[in-house]
């Protein structure tokens, strides 16, 4: 191998006192080599991010790099004036953060932000800049380079965004480009094009690229070497062949272990000839902006959607943003009035009752939400929260919170944790609450709203097996709305395929993923990053007596 | 032509607020003990009921008060503001005759607040709990706690008795016969102490704005972006986070205007300053019910343009209201 690039020597760095640990990274040693992908792959907390902030020496105020070196090119960074740091970043380390849609200046236009990095860094003059910031614009493949140029970020697609983002950082040929979890926040279809991108860029280049994820699909795509962190740790690093298939670490062998598999689960053959709870027909909503002056636009967020639910089973509704998913969940409950069709629980149709008799049907179908931080009332306990909806049908305090002690119980909560507020919580606890909370009212139907996507892997894991479990133990049939393939394949007797507002395929999990129908179902599956891994790795645990499935973090 | 239709689509939106402060100002004069001819009858030191009667059937006070209300807004479509029965001109002649002091007081002190205000916001931003922030914080809710015409009072005791720097009072050196420049830097030298008195009401409000807002910006991940291409500290600020912190500044002007009219009526009292608020303050003491009348359907106008101009200014800045449209 070629003398490393950029070599990170016994890194700590240090947080201010108060937080939860003492030291975000705690002697980190890596080494990056040009023409190679380095993926340092984490949880939430495990101080992947701090360790791309520090090498670019852009850490909040407070932390500070404690001890050790990282060093490009025989200079320690750390020892670098700020003046002397500014010529580093942009020119000699490139960066991509996460979210497309905050890391550009939303006022500034998109070639203005590129062209700053050659105002910045070079003397090239206005028309010089303008025709490189095109060719980069080109290189990175945006749809219309001319167009884009004169667009500001809310006007470009968020894949456009991470690609405007891609050209800033490639700007000025940097031989190290840190990428901070550049795909995260996008879909799957944008994340394989994105992915493919990065890695086609690199290999022309012979960059070196320090790409922090969390994702082991992403790291399966594209990784050259793997760095697997916990807690601010170096647990196991080594070539991405051996680090994916033939894990040391106990930590990386939970890690992928809860990966779910893009292979169906086996399931109870039951569901098929059910009787229907739940019968969606021929739903429609419309979304109209615009007010008296205004000019009118109307939005077809869901568009004549038929789909039925049979008892006991669980319905998986996927798709991408915009696809309409989650404006069904919500029409479902009728926290949307639908403009057409009707919704069948049972007998009656929840789409045609007033809003004072949905009130009171509202028991028998219940919600979770995606985002287990904001949709828990910070100020109320979390008991009170669970008892809550038990008290408006009806019930006395003392009996709703003897239920909400229960109900803990069920979820995998220590009962006595019900006078705690929600942020005393972690976020799969949190997610439990909101199940608890939804399944307070023991209704026949739960809608849960990608109750899993906001959390690591490793609990995700815990709370879809909870979901699983609960199902079965209360008969509960539930319509699961989600964007991730892997978790619908785990949790899911048929899947509903969504694209603009429309259902495009329906059936069997297992028909679906072994063999789909439509075209956008294909593309679908075939973005999903790390299908040929997972599907190696599938097989793998099925012979030598299953690997342990996910030990909870 | 967009604009244009805007304009009107904004004006048009606004109408029956407009009636409606005009209605119900009419009809709560209507509860105040006396009216115009009182006021006249007084000045001239009394006068029998015969002359009264005649003075009310002259200024049209002897119908009913719907009636006025309606003759009024019969009139003002026509866009006439009627006769001011003290001042024995036209009511439009009178406001305009008052309305450029107001507006170049409102106009300097609102860009000296605006001024000021985001300077000394973005430097407490950037000394965050240092003691420049802590200065600046304490100054500013000193003022914004202290009425303007203890400032103002206080202003002329130093400035013009004690020290004798600024004139004490009024618009420009009456009969001193000034033209061009000499007359404009009169006005301004006398407009020195009302303007900063004004503003610094509500030189506080911007800087507690400007504060937040730069701190919140400054946290935002396009800012680390900015610093990740190598910007200097300068360069973020003033290219990045200083227009994203200057949003909720604007929308601040438009709510002010309002406010600042209302100000101007103490700071005109105290200054003897020929404007707009002190001629409310007199046609409310004299029951000059058409001038009142007058005044405040051109204050709600002129609230109305600068809240249009700031939406306009608004949509400059940020191109993402734009597109809403």
């Amino acid at each position: 191998m070629s003398e490393p690039l950029l070599s990170i020597e016994n890194l700590s760095v240090r947080l201010p006192s108060g937080a939860d640990r003492s030291h975000a990274l705690n002697d980190v040693s890596l080494t990056l080599s040009a023409g190679e992908i380095l993926c340092v792959v984490g949880e939430s907390g495990s101080g992947k991010s701090m360790l791309a902030s520090t090498v670019m020496r852009l850490l909040p105020p407070g932390v500070t790099a404690s001890s050790g070196r990282v060093l490009m090119g025989g200079t320690d960074l750390l020892t670098l004036s700020e003046p002397e740091m500014r010529r580093v970043r942009g020119a000699r380390i490139g960066m991509i953060f996460q979210e497309p849609m905050t890391a550009l200046n939303p006022l500034l236009r998109a070639g203005d932000q590129v062209g700053e990095m050659f105002a910045i860094h070079t003397d090239l003059d206005k028309a010089a800049i303008r025709e490189k910031v095109l060719a980069l614009f080109r290189e990175v493949r945006l749809p219309d380079p001319e167009a884009a140029l004169r667009a500001y970020p809310h006007e470009l697609s968020g894949g456009q965004r991470q690609r405007v983002m891609i050209a800033m950082a490639l700007a000025l040929e940097p031989a190290v480009l840190i990428a901070d979890e550049p795909t995260t926040a996008l879909d799957v279809t944008t994340q394989a094009r994105i992915l493919a991108l990065i890695e086609d860029i690199q290999k022309r280049r012979g960059m070196a690229v320090l790409f922090i994820t969390h994702d082991f699909g992403v790291v399966a795509e594209i990784a050259d070497r793997v760095a697997v962190m916990q807690h601010g740790l170096l647990v196991e690093e080594g070539p991405a062949e051996a680090v994916l298939n033939r894990p040391q670490a106990e930590y990386t062998k939970a890690l992928i272990a809860a990966v779910p598999p893009l292979t169906p689960a086996e399931r109870r053959p039951q569901g098929a000839d059910a009787a229907p709870i739940l019968r969606i027909e021929n739903v429609s909503k419309t979304y109209r902006s615009g007010g008296l002056f205004a000019t009118k636009r109307v939005t077809h967020a869901v568009k004549d959607v038929t789909l039925s639910l049979p008892q006991g089973t669980t319905l998986g509704v996927v798709g991408e943003s915009g696809s309409g998913k989650s404006t069904l969940a919500r029409c479902i409950i009728r926290l949307l009035d639908t403009d057409e069709g009707s919704i069948q629980l049972g007998d009656t149709d929840l789409a045609a009752l007033s809003r004072s008799e949905m009130r009171r049907e509202a028991r028998r179908i219940q919600m979770v939400f995606q985002d287990p931080y904001a949709s828990l009332n910070p100020r109320r306990r979390a008991g009170e929260l669970v008892a809550q909806g038990p008290m408006v049908h009806g019930m006395g305090r003392a009996e709703a919170l003897a239920k909400a002690r229960d109900l803990f119980a069920l979820v995998g909560l220590d009962p006595a944790a019900i006078d705690r507020f929600p942020h005393e919580f972690s976020g799969g606890q949190r997610q439990r609450i909101g199940l608890a909370r939804a399944l307070a009212l023991e209704p026949e139907v739960l809608v849960a709203d990608e109750p899993v996507s906001a959390l690591d892997v490793s609990v995700q894991a815990q709370v879809l097996r909870l979901l699983d479990d609960l199902r079965d133990r209360l008969g509960l049939s539930m319509v699961f709305i989600t964007h991730d393939l892997r978790v619908a394949a785990q949790i899911c007797d048929r899947i509903a395929v969504m694209k603009d507002g429309v259902v495009v395929e329906e059936g069997i999990t297992a028909e679906v993923f072994l063999a789909p129908k439509h075209d956008y179902t294909r593309a679908l599956l075939a973005a999903v990053p790390g299908r040929d891994w997972s599907a190696k790795a599938a097989e793998r645990a099925r012979q030598p007596g299953r690997m342990a499935t996910a030990s909870p973090a | 032509m967009t604009i244009l239709s805007l304009a009107l689509r904004r004006l048009a939106a606004s109408l029956p607020t407009l009636v409606i402060i005009l209605a119900g100002l009419f009809l709560l004069l209507q509860l105040a003990p006396g009216d115009t001819v009182d006021a006249l009858m007084a000045q001239m030191g009394g006068g029998d009921p015969a002359l009264a009667e005649e003075l009310r059937r002259f200024y049209g006070l002897d119908i009913s008060a719907l009636a006025q209300l309606g003759r009024y807004l019969l009139r003002l479509v026509q866009f006439d503001l009627g006769q001011s029965a003290i001042y024995g001109k036209p009511v439009a002649q009178v406001i305009a005759e008052r309305l450029p002091v107001t507006l170049l007081l409102m106009g300097s002190s609102l860009s000296l607040a605006f001024a000021a205000g985001t300077a000394l916001g973005i430097l407490a931003a950037r000394q965050l709990d240092r003691w420049p922030d802590t200065l600046i914080s304490t100054l500013g809710l000193i003022f914004y706690a202290t009425p303007s015409f203890w400032f103002g009072l206080m202003g002329i005791v130093l400035f013009s008795i004690t020290l004798g720097w600024l004139p004490s009072g009024g618009f420009e050196e009456v009969g001193a016969g000034l033209t061009g420049l000499d007359r404009a830097l009169d006005i301004a030298w006398h407009l020195v102490l009302p303007t900063v008195t004004l503003a610094l009401i509500f030189l506080a409000t911007y800087l507690r704005i400007m504060r937040a807002s730069m701190l919140e910006v400054m946290s935002l991940d396009f800012v680390r972006t900015a610093r990740a291409k190598g910007l200097a500290e300068t360069g973020v600020v003033v290219r990045h986070a200083l227009r994203n912190a200057m949003l909720p500044m604007v929308t601040l002007i438009g709510l002010q205007a309002g406010t600042m009219l209302g100000g101007s009526v103490v700071v005109e009292s105290v200054f003897a300053l020929p404007g707009l608020g002190r001629l409310a303050y007199e046609s409310v003491v004299q029951r000059d019910l058409n001038t009142l009348l007058g005044i405040v359907f051109v204050s709600a106008l002129l609230v109305i343009v600068i809240n249009f101009l700031v939406d306009l200014l608004y949509g400059q800045l940020d191109p993402r209201i734009g597109a809403g449209r």
